[in-house]
């Protein structure tokens, strides 16, 4: 099932026509409104008149995550506030967030490759899709229910949390699709079964999940539990949200929605193109946005393209599973954490010593972070009580950091190794 | 007046006290009196021994968190009441107790108690006041 099948099944010629038009567009808009782009281009010699195929995208420059940060908030956007009817943003990563704007066009896109997406997952007109992507300054939750009126399903916005609310809704209101986080669907699904409930009682039939990286064994696990497809979606916020890339029911990677964005493979330590088949970091182009257009985002995720025709009839590339990152970024329950964050909360604190390192495991199936964080003798204190307020300090204001429940363990001094040059961070459990 | 006390912090796994203990051993460090406050996830050892300052450096030395803090020895009649009357004193003195642990004196007849207070001084007085002996730490560490 198509959701529009002219633009999907686009031959190729057309699309990379499709393409140049699109990205000598952005150029321009990136290269005349936002001074970023102007100064990054000018110190390569660049200008927009230099974009004349597509294979002139690697003179541009690249943007990074930080680029971002330093025009914080709105210093990135290419049309004037007045424009912007919408604003997204990360949940706060090491200093400041990074913020994301949307024209109307822009959420018309959005709203579009959502449903295109939707409906590559098996989801139609007439579904009830329960959405348990987090509501708010997350794209994940509004991204995907704007795809889905969009479509024309049912959209039941049940946000994150209250589990055993969510299986009766889902139960009762009966969802045929689900949305959320892999690690949460499984979560749901062991909790149906301690309710007393098979998979026969729901009419649950697919499921598109996304926001962290999942294995094909998980993907199996979830299939047996609730007995549906589970397919994997992908995006970011910098780019536009969920519904950058899709996988279809072939199961041999994501499509990435070519006639929207431009999907690029480099070495992540010189920048160099990688061709076809080859893996390294993904870089995208967006080729549509009006807000926020984007040259050369690195996503730090690691992956590689498939050029090869898909069964599925898309003519869209596609993007290999996702294997890991470029650089130390944590998923934790859909939550991004970099361990540079935790740093910054423990320096700030001040009465440990810097070291630290983190414990990522997978207890059932939601994800468990523990810190490890070894006391200072300048100002270990000998009261038990002051230990636990210790604790409880450091424990708190990494929550408010990043947005998720920790456990915090003191340590004693030099049991955290330290490794030579780069420190060994994070211990990840997971087998994901 | 004080007694200086050595008090370790301690992971919560095994090995962990025996690695203090024997540390103290290997370098002629003698245990006077312990206790231990627990958590489910760490310890903290506390000791008086005959020797603090050795034992400091050295545990430090081995990258032990250890700290020295103040205590009081107080000896009271080793019999029914004798450490409730300590007690009744302080609480008339509004002296607050963050934690405390006896031992039976080698004077015969004699109970040691080891007092963490808030406001030690303070309770050195009012104990002093009262006639309540108050052992030196030159003595205790040699008892």
């Amino acid at each position: 099932m198509y959701w529009n099948e002219k633009y999907e099944c686009l031959p190729r010629e057309e699309l990379k026509a499709l393409q140049l038009e699109r990205l000598k567009q952005t150029v321009e808009r990136c290269f005349y409104n936002v001074p970023h782009y102007r100064k990054a281009m000018q110190e390569l010699n660049v200008e927009p008149d230099d974009i004349q195929s597509l294979s002139d995208l690697s003179k541009l420059p690249f943007t990074v995550k930080t680029d971002l940060r330093d025009n914080y908030p709105y210093g990135m956007f290419a049309v004037p506030l007045s424009e912007v009817v919408r604003i997204h943003s990360s949940s706060g990563t090491t200093g400041k967030p990074t913020v994301v704007g949307y024209t109307r066009n822009d959420l018309n896109t959005w709203s579009e490759l959502m449903a295109r997406s939707l409906t590559c997952g098996g989801a139609a007109k007439g579904d009830v899709i329960h959405n348990a992507y987090g509501y708010g300054l997350f794209t994940g939750g509004l991204g995907v229910h704007y795809g889905a009126e969009r479509l024309g399903a049912s959209v039941i916005p049940i946000s994150g949390g209250n589990t055993k609310r969510q299986i009766m809704i889902m139960k009762d209101y009966g969802s045929t699709v689900l949305t959320c986080t892999p690690s949460y669907a499984l979560f749901l699904a062991e909790v149906m079964r301690e309710m007393g409930y098979k998979k026969e009682d729901f009419r649950l039939k697919c499921g598109i999940f996304g926001a962290e990286p999942w294995s094909d064994n998980m993907r199996e696990e979830i299939e047996n539990k609730l007995g549906i497809m589970a397919l994997d979606i992908y995006g970011l916020s910098e780019i536009i949200g969920p519904g950058v890339a899709m996988e279809c029911p072939e199961k041999q990677g994501l499509h990435i929605w070519e006639d929207h964005f431009i999907a690029e493979i480099i070495d992540p330590e010189t920048g160099e193109v990688l061709p076809p088949g080859s893996q390294g970091e993904l870089v995208i182009t967006s080729l549509t946005k009006e807000a926020l257009p984007m040259l050369r985002y690195r996503t730090r995720d690691i992956t590689m393209l498939i050029d090869e025709p898909c069964a599925c009839g898309r003519t869209h590339q596609r993007l290999f599973r996702f294997s890991g990152r470029s650089d130390d970024m944590l998923i934790i329950r859909g939550v991004n954490v970099f361990p540079s964050q935790i740093e910054s909360v423990l320096l700030e604190i001040g009465e440990t010593e810097p070291h630290y390192q983190l414990i990522v495991d997978r207890e059932g199936t939601m994800d468990n972070l523990e810190v490890w964080v070894e006391v200072s003798a300048e100002k270990f204190s000998d009261e038990v009580k002051m230990l636990e307020n210790l604790k409880r300090t450091i424990r708190a204001a990494i929550e408010s950091t990043l947005g998720i429940s920790v456990e915090v363990k003191l340590v004693e001094p030099k049991t955290i190794p330290r490794s030579e040059g780069k420190a060994k961070r994070v211990i990840d459990k997971r087998h994901i | 007046m004080k007694v200086k006390q050595i008090s370790v912090f301690l992971e919560n796994k095994s090995g962990r006290l025996n690695a203090v203990t024997n540390l103290l051993a290997e370098n002629g460090v003698n245990i006077r009196a312990l206790s231990i406050a627990d958590t489910s996830a760490f310890g903290i050892l506390r000791l008086i021994v005959n020797d603090p300052d050795l034992a400091y450096k050295i545990l430090r030395q081995a990258s032990f968190t250890v700290s020295i803090t103040e205590v009081i020895g107080v000896e009271m009649p080793d019999e029914p009441g004798g450490l409730a009357k300590v007690m009744k004193i302080l609480d008339n003195c509004s002296i607050n107790i963050e934690y405390l642990y006896a031992f039976i004196s080698s004077t015969k007849g004699k109970a040691m108690v080891i007092f963490r207070v808030e406001n030690i001084d303070d309770a050195i007085e009012c104990l002093q006041k009262e006639g309540i002996r108050i052992v030196e730490g030159e003595i205790l560490y040699k008892m």
